[in-house]
C-alpha cells in the first residue's frame, strides 16, 4: 500500500489517470455542446437575427471544471483511498499471555477489553499459538498454554472484580512462571505498587506489549459527616482541566422504592486531582440515603456505601415533669444530652409527644410507672423496633415498676428499693465494673479502674436474668440488663444517668457504651476499636461496576478484618450486618488517590482502541456521481433545455436541507398552521366568540346562526359582553377551545361525532366549555316519555364526559347571574333545563342560596328552542313568532334574559354563586 | 351486386381514405354546434324592415302600400290603416379562410390543441351560428361558394379538415363575392404581403370582415433559451443561434411590429383585427368573431 500523509491508496497506480485530465480539459473545451432541435412556427419573424455575443460556441469554465473534478473524483475514489490506512504488526511466535488487570477501574469498558483479547486470540489462532488469558485479580494456581480456539471459548466467564491487586499473590504467581511466551497486558491505567516487580518477571519470559488507553478514572471517597453536612470527595487522574462529577445519593423513598434522593457537583479545579463538595440534607432523608454514587462513572469505586456512620440516630429525651425545677446540672438527661449530641439528633418532650415522632431511640431516665395509655404506646413502639433505654433513679426505685411480675417495658424484675455501697451509712467499697462478656455487646472495651457505682436497683434473680445480663460489677450484680422486646429491645442501666448513683457517666466508658448499643453513631477514629471481637455478616455485596446484589450465603467475617478493610476475595466491598448495625466497607478510602501508571520507554504502549480504517473511496465514487448529476443539469441549463421552473426544482430536491431550512427559518415546522386554521383561531378569538354546532340541517343551522347574532346584539346593549358574529363550528375539523359557549341543535338526523371529534368535546368540556343542547320540542321528552330529538341527544351525549344531571334548582347560580329569573322559556315554555347536578348539601335555614362554590355545569339541556326565540334579522327583528300578543314579546324577553344569564355563567363561572353578594342579593330579593 | 361481390381495391382504398377523412368530422361538427350554442338561440334578424318572416314594426300605409299590404285587424282598432312590417332576413354571404399552412399545426404542449385545430374549431362553429341565423357560408376559394343549409356544413367541416403542403396559406379574394363579407383565421407569421393583396383587393369589393390571428403561447412568450436551431414546420426555414433568450426580446418586437401592420391594415380597409391565444377559451374567440360580423 502507498500511502500519502494519513490516507492510503490500495491500487496506487490508477492515480496516473490523472495525467489525462488535462487533455481531458482540452478536449472538452474544443467541443461546444450540442446545440437543440426547435420547430418553431415564428421562425419567419427570426430570420436575420443576430447573437449578440458569441459565448456558448466553447463550453463554460465552470462546466468544465465540474466534469474535471467529477473525473478526478472517479479516478482517485477508483484508486481506494483509506484513511488511517492500519498497519498490521508482523504476528510473533511461540506462546502468548493474555494478561489483563481485571479491577474495578477495568470494569467501565470491559466488553471492549474483552474485544480486544478476542482480536488478539483470534490473531494467535490465524497463527496457530497456544495461547491463555489471566485476569490478575483473579489468579489461577499455574499457567496453562491452551489452543487459542479453546482460550476464546473460556472470554464470557471472565469478569473484573472489585478489588485491587495483591502485590504478594502476584509475585507468587509470577515466580511460578515457566518457559517463553509473548505478553500482552491490558493495563487499567492506574498506578500501583507491585506493577514494575510484575514487568521484570515478564519481561525475563519474552517481549512484552502494554494495551492502555488513557482516559478519566474517578473514585468516590467514602462520604464523612462533618456537622450537619455531609463532605464528599471525589478523586480523579489524570489531572487535567476543569471537570465535574456529578454524585447522586439514593435511598428508599418513603414508598420503600429506591430512588435518587438528592444530587450534588463536584468541581474539579484545573490541575487539582481532588474534588469536594458538602451535601446539606434534613435528617430525616439523610437517615435514608443508602450510597453515594458518581453517575456516569460504573465502577466500584464511583460507589460509596453508606452505613450508621452516616446515619445520625434520632434520640427522644423524655423530660419528666417533676424535674423542671430542679437545677440543669441535677437533670437526670444533662449528661445523656451532652454525651449524645455531637453524634445524634436529639429530641425532648414529653412521651406523647416523642412517640409519633418515631424516634429511633426513647431514653426514659429514672421515670416510674407509666399511664397505661402511655405504656401500651410505648410498647407498640418497641415492638416496632424501637429501643428504650432506661435509667434507674430514686423514683424507680421508689415506684412498684417491674415489681409484681415482668413488665414489658423492663428488662428484668426489680427488687425493692435496691442497694447502696460505699457510702456514708454503708459498709463496704463503692463497686467497679467487670470486664465485659465476650457475648456481651459491650464486649472488647476497656474499663477504666476508676468508675465506681455506690448506688443501684437490683435486679430481682430468675431463671432468664443472666442471659439478659450484659453488664456487671465486680461483685457480679447485673449493672446493665437488655431484654428483646417485639422487634425492638428494652435496655436499663441499673444507675442513674447523671453521676449521683455513679461515677460511670463521667467516664468515656459512657459514651462508648451507649455507641454499642447503637444509639450514637461511631466515629472514624474508634471504629478500629469497636469492631474487635464482633463478626459480620455480609448483606449486600457491590461488584466490580459498582452494582448491589444481596447475598446470605457467605461466611461472616470478623470484625478486625473489616478494621483492616484489605479488600480481596475473601473481603469483597459491601454492606455487612453486625448485631450494632451495618458496616459499608467501600473500595476507596479516605486517603485513597489515583495516579496514572507510568512504564518504561522500552514498553510498547498501543491504545486500546486504534483510529479505525476508513475508505474513503466510497464518498468520492458517491461525490464524482453527483457532480455528473450537477453536470447533466448543467449541461441542459447550458444548451436551453431546462426550464427554469423545472431548473429550480431539481435544485431544491437535490439540497432538500438547505432549502428547507431557509423556507421554514423562524418559524418552528410545529409552530406554522394550516393558514384555514389560523384564520379560523383568529377569527373565533378576536373577540367572544359564540359558536353552534352543525346540526346537519341547513335550516336549523341558520335558526341557531340567527339566534345566536340575536343574543350577541342583546348581550352588546345590555352587557359588556360585546361578542362578534356567531361562527359555525363542526367538531370534526375545528378546534373548539376558542369558544366560551356551543350552542348545540338536536334534531332527528343530527350526525353523531366521530372518535375523535368526541376526543375534542370531552377535552372542551373538562376544559370549563359549556354546551347547550337543544332538542327543540319543547321539552315533552321527560320521564317516560321520549321524542326523535331527545333519542338523538341519548345517542350523541353517551360517550360524553357528562357528570350527573338534575333539573335547574331554585337556587342555581343560573337564576341569578344577571337577571333574577326562575324560568327558563325559549320559543317553547318547558320547564325542564338539566344541568349539572348539585351536591348534596342542606340548605341553611333563613340563606336563600345553598353554599355552592362549584363549577360553571359543563352542559345545559333543554328543549325551548331557544335560538328560535332569540334569532334576530340584521336590522334586529325578530325572526319568529314567540306566543301570542304581549305575553308572547314577554316570554320573548324572559328567553333573552336567559341567554344573558347563560353567556354570564360562563363567563363569570360561579361568581354570583359568592357569599359575598348574598346580602346585596336579599335585598333586591326583598328579604 | 357484383362491385359488392368482389370490392375493388380503388373503392376499398377510396372509402377507407373518405372514412379516414370523415374521421374527424363529426366531433368537429359537434364540438362546433355545442360552441355556437352558447352564443345563439335561434335566429337573428338583420334589426331593419323588409322581407323576413318576423313581425318588425307597425307603421301609417303610405299611398303605394297595396291593399293586400294593409293589416286590417290592427287598422280595424283605429281610424287609420296600418301596415305591419317584416323584419328584413336577408341572408349574407360569409366567406371562410382558415390558413391550412404547416404552421398550423404547431402546438408548444402536449396539453394545447394545434393551433390549427383551434382555428377551424373557431371558423366552423361560426359557421354554424351563421347557418342558424339564415346566412349563407362558404370558403374564400373556388371549392365551396357561400350556400345555406346543413348540407353546407358537412362539406365545410370536410374541406376544412384538409392539410396544404406549405408553410403558409395564401389567401385569395378572386372569389369573394362583391359587398360580402369574409373571415381570415390564421397566425399571420408568414409573409404578410399576400394578406396584405388579398385585404386590398377585397376592400376594392366592397367586402368587409374580420381577421383573428391564432397564436400557440410559446409563440408569444418565446420561452427558449441556450443553443438552438429553429426550424418551420415543413424544415423549409431554419435559424441557428446560439442564445436563444437573447433573441426573445427582438423577436417580441418583430411579433408586435406584425400585429400592428395587420391591425393597422384592418383600419385601413374597414376591417376588424382580433388575436386569439390556444391556451385561453374558444368561446372568446367565436364571440369576439359573432360580434365583428355584427357590425356594420
Amino acid at each position: 500500500m502507498w500511502s500519502l500523509g494519513p490516507v492510503g491508496f490500495l491500487s496506487p497506480w490508477l492515480l496516473a489517470g490523472l495525467v489525462l485530465l488535462p487533455v481531458l480539459w482540452l478536449i472538452l473545451r474544443a467541443v461546444p455542446p450540442a446545440p437543440l432541435r426547435r420547430r418553431f412556427p415564428g421562425v419567419a419573424l427570426l430570420l436575420g437575427l443576430d447573437d449578440r455575443e458569441n459565448q456558448s460556441d466553447r463550453t463554460p469554465w465552470w462546466l468544465l471544471l465540474l466534469r474535471i473534478l467529477a473525473v478526478a473524483a472517479a479516478i482517485i475514489g477508483f484508486a481506494g483511498p483509506v484513511l488511517n490506512p492500519a498497519e498490521r504488526p508482523a504476528p510473533g511466535s511461540g506462546p502468548l499471555l493474555v494478561v489483563a488487570d481485571g479491577t474495578w477501574a477495568d470494569a467501565r469498558d470491559w466488553p471492549v477489553r474483552i474485544e480486544r483479547i478476542e482480536a488478539l486470540l483470534s490473531e494467535a489462532r490465524r497463527a496457530g499459538r497456544p495461547a491463555a488469558v489471566t485476569v490478575l485479580t483473579d489468579l489461577p494456581d499455574e499457567i496453562r498454554f491452551d489452543p487459542a480456539e479453546a482460550v476464546l471459548g473460556t472470554l464470557p466467564g471472565l469478569a473484573p472484580k472489585p478489588w485491587e491487586l495483591d502485590p504478594q499473590a502476584l509475585s507468587a504467581w509470577s515466580d511460578g512462571l515457566e518457559g517463553r511466551f509473548e505478553t500482552v497486558w491490558l493495563s487499567d491505567g492506574l498506578a500501583r505498587e507491585g506493577r514494575e516487580d510484575l514487568l521484570a518477571a515478564l519481561e525475563s519470559h519474552g517481549e512484552v506489549r502494554v494495551i492502555q488507553t488513557p482516559r478519566r478514572i474517578l473514585a468516590l471517597r467514602p462520604p464523612v459527616l462533618d456537622g450537619a453536612e455531609i463532605a464528599l470527595e471525589a478523586v480523579r487522574t489524570p489531572t487535567g482541566g476543569a471537570a465535574q462529577a456529578d454524585v447522586a445519593a439514593h435511598g428508599l423513598d418513603p414508598a420503600g422504592v429506591e430512588r435518587r434522593l438528592a444530587t450534588a457537583t463536584l468541581d474539579f479545579a484545573p490541575g487539582e486531582a481532588v474534588a469536594r463538595a458538602a451535601l446539606s440534607l434534613p435528617p430525616e432523608l439523610r437517615n435514608r440515603v443508602t450510597r453515594f454514587e458518581i453517575e456516569t462513572a460504573r465502577s466500584a469505586a464511583a460507589v460509596a456505601l453508606t452505613d450508621d456512620a452516616l446515619r445520625r440516630r434520632e434520640v427522644g429525651l423524655v423530660e419528666s415533669r417533676a424535674a423542671r425545677e430542679a437545677g440543669a446540672l441535677l437533670s437526670p438527661l444533662h449528661y445523656l444530652r451532652v454525651a449524645l449530641a455531637p453524634q445524634a439528633d436529639l429530641v425532648s418532650g414529653d412521651l406523647a409527644t416523642l412517640i409519633p415522632a418515631n424516634p429511633d431511640v426513647i431514653v426514659l431516665a429514672d421515670a416510674g410507672s407509666l399511664p397505661p395509655a402511655e405504656a401500651e404506646a410505648l410498647q407498640d413502639w418497641v415492638d416496632a423496633g424501637g429501643l428504650l433505654l432506661r435509667f434507674a433513679g430514686p423514683r424507680l426505685a421508689a415506684s412498684d415498676a417491674g415489681r409484681a411480675g415482668d413488665d414489658p417495658l423492663m428488662p428484668v424484675r426489680l427488687r425493692a428499693g435496691g442497694r447502696s455501697v460505699g457510702g456514708t451509712m454503708s459498709w463496704g467499697e463503692p463497686k467497679t465494673i467487670a470486664p465485659f462478656d465476650t457475648d456481651s455487646p459491650f464486649h472488647g472495651l476497656a474499663v477504666p479502674g476508676d468508675v465506681t457505682v455506690r448506688a443501684q436497683v437490683v435486679a430481682q434473680p430468675g431463671p432468664e436474668l443472666a442471659a439478659r445480663v450484659i453488664a456487671q460489677l465486680s461483685d457480679g450484680t447485673p449493672l446493665v440488663t437488655r431484654k428483646e422486646q417485639g422487634d425492638g429491645q428494652v435496655v436499663l442501666f441499673h444507675v442513674t444517668a447523671n453521676a449521683e448513683w455513679s461515677s460511670l457517666p463521667l467516664s468515656g466508658l459512657f459514651v462508648s457504651m451507649l455507641e454499642r448499643l447503637a444509639i450514637s453513631a461511631r466515629t472514624e477514629a474508634d471504629a478500629a476499636a469497636d469492631l474487635a471481637g464482633t463478626s459480620w455478616q455480609p448483606a449486600e455485596l457491590l461488584d466490580a461496576q459498582g452494582r448491589l446484589t444481596a447475598t446470605d450465603t457467605r461466611a461472616a467475617v470478623a470484625g478486625e478484618d473489616l478494621a483492616r478493610g484489605e479488600l480481596g476475595p475473601e473481603l469483597p466491598p459491601g454492606l455487612y450486618e453486625g448485631e450494632a448495625g451495618r458496616f459499608a466497607l467501600n473500595v476507596t478510602r479516605a486517603d485513597t488517590t489515583l495516579a496514572p501508571a507510568r512504564w518504561p520507554a522500552r514498553i510498547a504502549v498501543e491504545g486500546l482502541d486504534r483510529p479505525a480504517e476508513r475508505p474513503l473511496g466510497g464518498a468520492l465514487l458517491a461525490l464524482a456521481v453527483a457532480l455528473m448529476a450537477l453536470d447533466t443539469l448543467a449541461s441542459l441549463a447550458v444548451g436551453g433545455r431546462l426550464r427554469r421552473g423545472v431548473a429550480l426544482l431539481l435544485l431544491a430536491l437535490l439540497l432538500p436541507p438547505v432549502s428547507e431550512a431557509q423556507a421554514q427559518a423562524g418559524v418552528p415546522a410545529e409552530a406554522r398552521m394550516d393558514p384555514g386554521v389560523e384564520a379560523f383561531a383568529q377569527a373565533a378569538t378576536g373577540s367572544v366568540v359564540l359558536g353552534h354546532v352543525l346540526s346537519g340541517d341547513p335550516q336549523v343551522d341558520e335558526i341557531a346562526r340567527a339566534g345566536l347574532e340575536g343574543l350577541g346584539r342583546t348581550l352588546w346593549q345590555r352587557t359588556s359582553v360585546e361578542p362578534a358574529a356567531p361562527m359555525a363550528v363542526d367538531p370534526e375539523t375545528d378546534e373548539l377551545a376558542f369558544f366560551p359557549l356551543l350552542y348545540w341543535p338536536v334534531t332527528a338526523e343530527t350526525p353523531i361525532p366521530s372518535g375523535a371529534a368526541y376526543d375534542k368535546l370531552n377535552a372542551y368540556l373538562r376544559g370549563g366549555g359549556m354546551i347547550v343542547f337543544d332538542t327543540r320540542d319543547a321539552g315533552i321528552a321527560g320521564l317516560g316519555t321520549t321524542t326523535p330529538e331527545g333519542r338523538r341527544l341519548q345517542a350523541i351525549a353517551r360517550p360524553l364526559d357528562i357528570p350527573p344531571l338534575s333539573p335547574v334548582p331554585e337556587d342555581h347560580v343560573l337564576t341569578r347571574t344577571f337577571y333574577l329569573l326562575q324560568d327558563f322559556p325559549g320559543r317553547h315554555q318547558g320547564r325542564a333545563v338539566w344541568v349539572e347536578a348539585a351536591p348534596d348539601e342542606e340548605p341553611t335555614p333563613g340563606m336563600p342560596f345553598r353554599n355552592l362554590n362549584d363549577n360553571v355545569t359543563p352542559v345545559v339541556i333543554g328543549g325551548n328552542d331557544w335560538a328560535s326565540a332569540w334569532a334576530m334579522d340584521e336590522i334586529g327583528m325578530p325572526l319568529y313568532p314567540v306566543g301570542r300578543g304581549m305575553a308572547g314579546e314577554r316570554q320573548r324577553e324572559m328567553a333573552f334574559r336567559f341567554g344573558v344569564n347563560l353567556v354570564m355563567h360562563v363567563l363569570t363561572g360561579n361568581y354570583k354563586s359568592d357569599q359575598v353578594h348574598v346580602p346585596a342579593l336579599l335585598e333586591r330579593l326583598g328579604q | 351486386m357484383t362491385a359488392a361481390a368482389a370490392p375493388d381495391s380503388t373503392t376499398l382504398g377510396l372509402r377507407s381514405r373518405a372514412e379516414h377523412l370523415a374521421a374527424p368530422l363529426p366531433p368537429l361538427l359537434a364540438e362546433a354546434e355545442q360552441l355556437a350554442r352558447t352564443v345563439l338561440m335561434g335566429e337573428h334578424g338583420r334589426r331593419r324592415a323588409g322581407a323576413g318572416s318576423n313581425f318588425w314594426q307597425y307603421r301609417a300605409a303610405q299611398p303605394h302600400d297595396t291593399a293586400r299590404a294593409i293589416d286590417w285587424r290592427r287598422s280595424g282598432r283605429a281610424d287609420q290603416t296600418f301596415v305591419q312590417e317584416k323584419e328584413w332576413q336577408i341572408a349574407q354571404s360569409v366567406a371562410l379562410w382558415v390558413d391550412d399552412g404547416a404552421a398550423m399545426r404547431f402546438a408548444s404542449t402536449v396539453k394545447l390543441a394545434p393551433k390549427g385545430d383551434r382555428a377551424r374549431l373557431v371558423a366552423l362553429a361560426l359557421a354554424v351560428l351563421l347557418t342558424r341565423g339564415g346566412e349563407r357560408v362558404g370558403l374564400a376559394d373556388a371549392r365551396l361558394p357561400p350556400r345555406r343549409g346543413a348540407g353546407q356544413l358537412t362539406r365545410l367541416a370536410a374541406l376544412l379538415s384538409q392539410d396544404a403542403e406549405g408553410d403558409h396559406g395564401v389567401p385569395q379574394a378572386r372569389d369573394l363575392a362583391p359587398r360580402s363579407r369574409a373571415v381570415l383565421v390564421s397566425d399571420f407569421l408568414g409573409p404578410v404581403e399576400p394578406v396584405e393583396a388579398m385585404l386590398t383587393e377585397a376592400a376594392d369589393r366592397g367586402v368587409q370582415g374580420a381577421l383573428l390571428q391564432v397564436l400557440d403561447p410559446a409563440e408569444e412568450a418565446f420561452p427558449y433559451d441556450g443553443r438552438t436551431i429553429f426550424e418551420s414546420m415543413t424544415g423549409a426555414l431554419r435559424h441557428e443561434t446560439l442564445k436563444a433568450g437573447d433573441l426573445r426580446d427582438r423577436y417580441l418586437e418583430r411579433l408586435a411590429q406584425r400585429r400592428d401592420r395587420l391591425a393597422g391594415l384592418a383600419r385601413l380597409t374597414g376591417w376588424q383585427f382580433s388575436t386569439h391565444r390556444t391556451d385561453t377559451s374558444a368561446a372568446a374567440a367565436l364571440l369576439w368573431l359573432y360580434a365583428a360580423l355584427e357590425r356594420r
